[in-house]
């Protein structure tokens, strides 16, 4: 072979057209695999937000379940309802958190969940940051805004094992039935270090954390507290 | 103020190496000696420290929803951030081939000693990780200048550290077929340990 | 580490000649890339708290392992020398993000569970160091086994590490708890250095002490 690998020119053209190639590839995919995503991304969201309340399994169920049950409510920063404008579901709830950051005006969504009997839990969307990426949760509250009905959690690179076990039951499960406002009326909730911790079940306020998994867990905390105080003033409202 | 804080905390609360446990290959392969290490440990500070702003610009640049928006407004939807994964390590990847040469040039010695562990820098994932932790916790540019220098000074600091150590062990008696890798490991792990006291402080 | 780089020059060769064979069976004890060649380190300290993810970390690495040396194997002679390294990564980064692309709109639930990994694969030196090391210099085929047996050494230890941290940071095995009541009920507490990333640094340098005991050929003389 008379060609020349080391030669500008070659590495210029081999550049050019492995970007081009990769880039061709990656783009179709993208862009054809897309509306499946989509429609992916939003079953599972749907499936969260409706195990905070009560699990499914069926995933065929869920659509359904969702409709009948779920009524979206978008609030904006002072607590009030907003109609019109993007709908709750497709709120991006970590760009809103950017907007109220960056001190402009923005809209939090809630979801609202009607019982057999009739009586509504208030589904708060979590957003923040664990220990490698995001972590994010629903948590539904009674409404008393202030006893936890149920919560889930979910991460995108935590470490497995450790971090990652904020997806699993016994974690969530242990949220049941705790309180995260104190008899004062502020905010009141701290995952311990740590599992195994004696006496939590006389402690209201308290869950058992993770061994070896700290900084997820204070990102848990976090994430719950922002999101409370978010939500605190549409709850006075409603009440 | 808050930059100073930023660089100690990423040079030590969040030493990528001790805390982190990122970057290991590198940082048990090539602390034999302390003069490689320093060779290494400065391509890591000057790799990260250009990959981290580079990055920036280009995620807040390029990929993020939006950013395409001044070519023409119906990019406007455009989001390529599914792409940052192969962006950010074709950037590091090139400043590290960018690396090799200037010390194939000027150094013959020190790139022989360090051998396949200089192109493995692209996969220290103590770069990939300052870029990636740079994008999740949302600094701005002069944020993510100082964070880039702080990471990669930690892991200097790191990697003459054991350096160090590795030089003055080989005195002493540890079994032999304990030494040099075995022990190296062990003594990275009580580092470890001792770098979590730091753990909880916030600057 | 480049002992078999001038492995495969013959042109015809059984495909599991001896010397492909050893391309197997190396990296699984004498050439191990953990405690031998010293790659892909960071994940194995990461995974290894629990075994499940140690398994499933193990085949994701012993599949795009082979297939990138085999990819890389045969785009060897076009690849320029100046820009290896970028070219190399690309082919890696790609193929996961293809992967991951494809598993998100068909099995959703799948990608979300290995989307943690999938950092970790492409920052994982033992697939770069390999394509450095082997698959830039041989043909295909050993580069596809050269692959596959770096891939199991690794997930080796990351299992047999991965083990000892479950059973006694937690007390349990691949989730089932294993080890019984009425010894917590003795006095026996889980031990809480094992779920940290130092119990993998610890249990590594031991399995290294080992392992050279045992062959004293592999001793370090630094």
């Amino acid at each position: 072979m008379a060609l020349d690998t080391n030669s500008n020119a070659y590495t210029f053209g081999y550049a050019i057209i492995m970007t081009l190639i990769v880039a061709a590839a990656l783009a179709l995919t993208a862009m054809s695999l897309k509306p499946l995503q989509d429609k992916s991304i939003a079953l599972d969201k749907k499936t969260q937000i409706l195990n905070a309340v009560s699990p499914i399994s069926d995933k065929g169920l869920i659509d359904g379940e969702y409709a009948k049950r779920i009524e979206e409510v978008v609030v904006d920063k002072s607590g009030k309802v907003v109609t019109g404008g993007t709908s709750a579901f497709d709120l991006e709830i970590k760009k809103e958190y950017r907007k109220k950051k960056a001190g402009s005006d923005y809209n939090l969504p809630v979801y609202i969940y009607k019982m057999d009997d009739g009586k509504k839990k208030f589904i708060m969307p979590l957003h923040g940051a664990g220990l490698w990426d995001e972590i994010w949760g629903y948590v539904a509250l009674n409404d008393d805004f202030k006893t936890i009905h149920g919560a889930t959690f979910d991460h995108k690179g935590e470490t497995p094992g450790l971090g990652a076990e904020i997806k699993t039951d016994w974690f969530q499960g242990q949220f049941k039935g705790k309180s995260i406002v104190n008899k004062s009326g502020s905010f009141e909730f701290k995952i311990l270090k740590g599992k195994g911790n004696p006496g939590l079940d006389k402690e209201p306020h308290k869950v058992d954390g993770i061994s070896g998994a700290t900084i997820t867990a204070d990102g848990v905390d976090d994430m719950l507290k922002k999101g409370y105080l978010s939500y605190v003033d549409y709850f006075k409202g409603v009440r | 103020m808050d930059l100073v804080n930023l660089f100690l905390q990423s040079a030590f609360i969040e030493n990528m190496v001790l805390a982190y446990f990122l970057g290991m290959c590198s940082y048990l392969a090539v602390s034999k000696t302390v003069k490689t290490a320093f060779g290494l440990g400065l391509a890591v500070i000057f790799v990260l420290t250009i990959t981290a702003p580079v990055n920036w610009l280009l995620y807040y640049g390029v990929l993020q929803e939006g950013a395409l928006a001044w070519i023409h407004p119906s990019f406007a939807t455009v989001d390529l951030t599914f792409l940052y994964f192969i962006a950010f390590i074709a950037v590091i990847a090139s400043m590290v081939q960018l690396v090799e040469m200037i010390i194939e040039r000027f150094s013959p010695s020190l790139y022989n000693s360090l051998g396949i562990f200089l192109p493995l820098i692209t996969v220290n994932c103590s770069i990939l990780g300052g870029s990636l932790f740079m994008v999740q916790r949302e600094y701005v540019l002069s944020e993510t200048v100082v964070y880039g220098l702080g990471a990669g000074f930690g892991f200097f600091l790191a990697i003459i550290a054991i350096a160090a150590i590795r030089e003055k062990i080989r005195y002493s008696n540890v079994p032999a077929p304990l030494r040099g890798l075995g022990i190296a490991f062990i003594i990275t792990g009580l580092m470890g340990i001792a770098f979590m006291s730091f753990m909880g402080i916030k600057l | 580490m480049s002992q078999v780089a001038e492995a495969a020059v013959q042109t015809k060769e059984p495909l599991f000649s001896p010397k492909n064979r050893r391309l197997l069976t190396d990296p699984l004890d004498d050439n191990n890339p953990i405690t031998i060649q010293v790659l892909g380190i960071c994940s194995a300290l990461a995974v290894t708290a629990q075994v499940k993810p140690s398994l499933v970390m193990a085949l994701c690495v012993v599949f795009v392992c082979s297939v990138s040396n085999l990819l890389i194997s045969l785009l060897r002679k076009g690849i320029p020398s100046r820009i290896r390294m970028i070219v190399q990564l690309v082919v890696i980064a790609t193929m996961v993000t293809l992967v991951d692309q494809v598993l998100k709109a068909f099995v959703y639930d799948l990608s979300k569970e290995l989307s943690v990994y999938i950092g970790l694969i492409i920052t994982n030196c033992i697939i770069m160091g390999r394509l450095e090391a082997f698959a830039m210099g041989n043909k295909p085929w050993p580069a596809f086994l050269d692959g596959i047996g770096n891939g199991l050494g690794y997930g080796a230890i990351l299992i047999l590490v991965a083990v000892f941290r479950e059973v006694f940071g937690a007390g349990t095995f691949l989730g089932y708890q294993v080890i019984p009541q009425f010894i917590y009920d003795l006095g026996y507490v889980n031990n809480g250095v094992m779920v940290t990333p130092a119990a993998a640094m610890f249990l590594i340098g031991i399995f290294i002490w080992i392992q050279r005991a045992r062959k004293p050929q592999l001793v370090d003389i630094s």
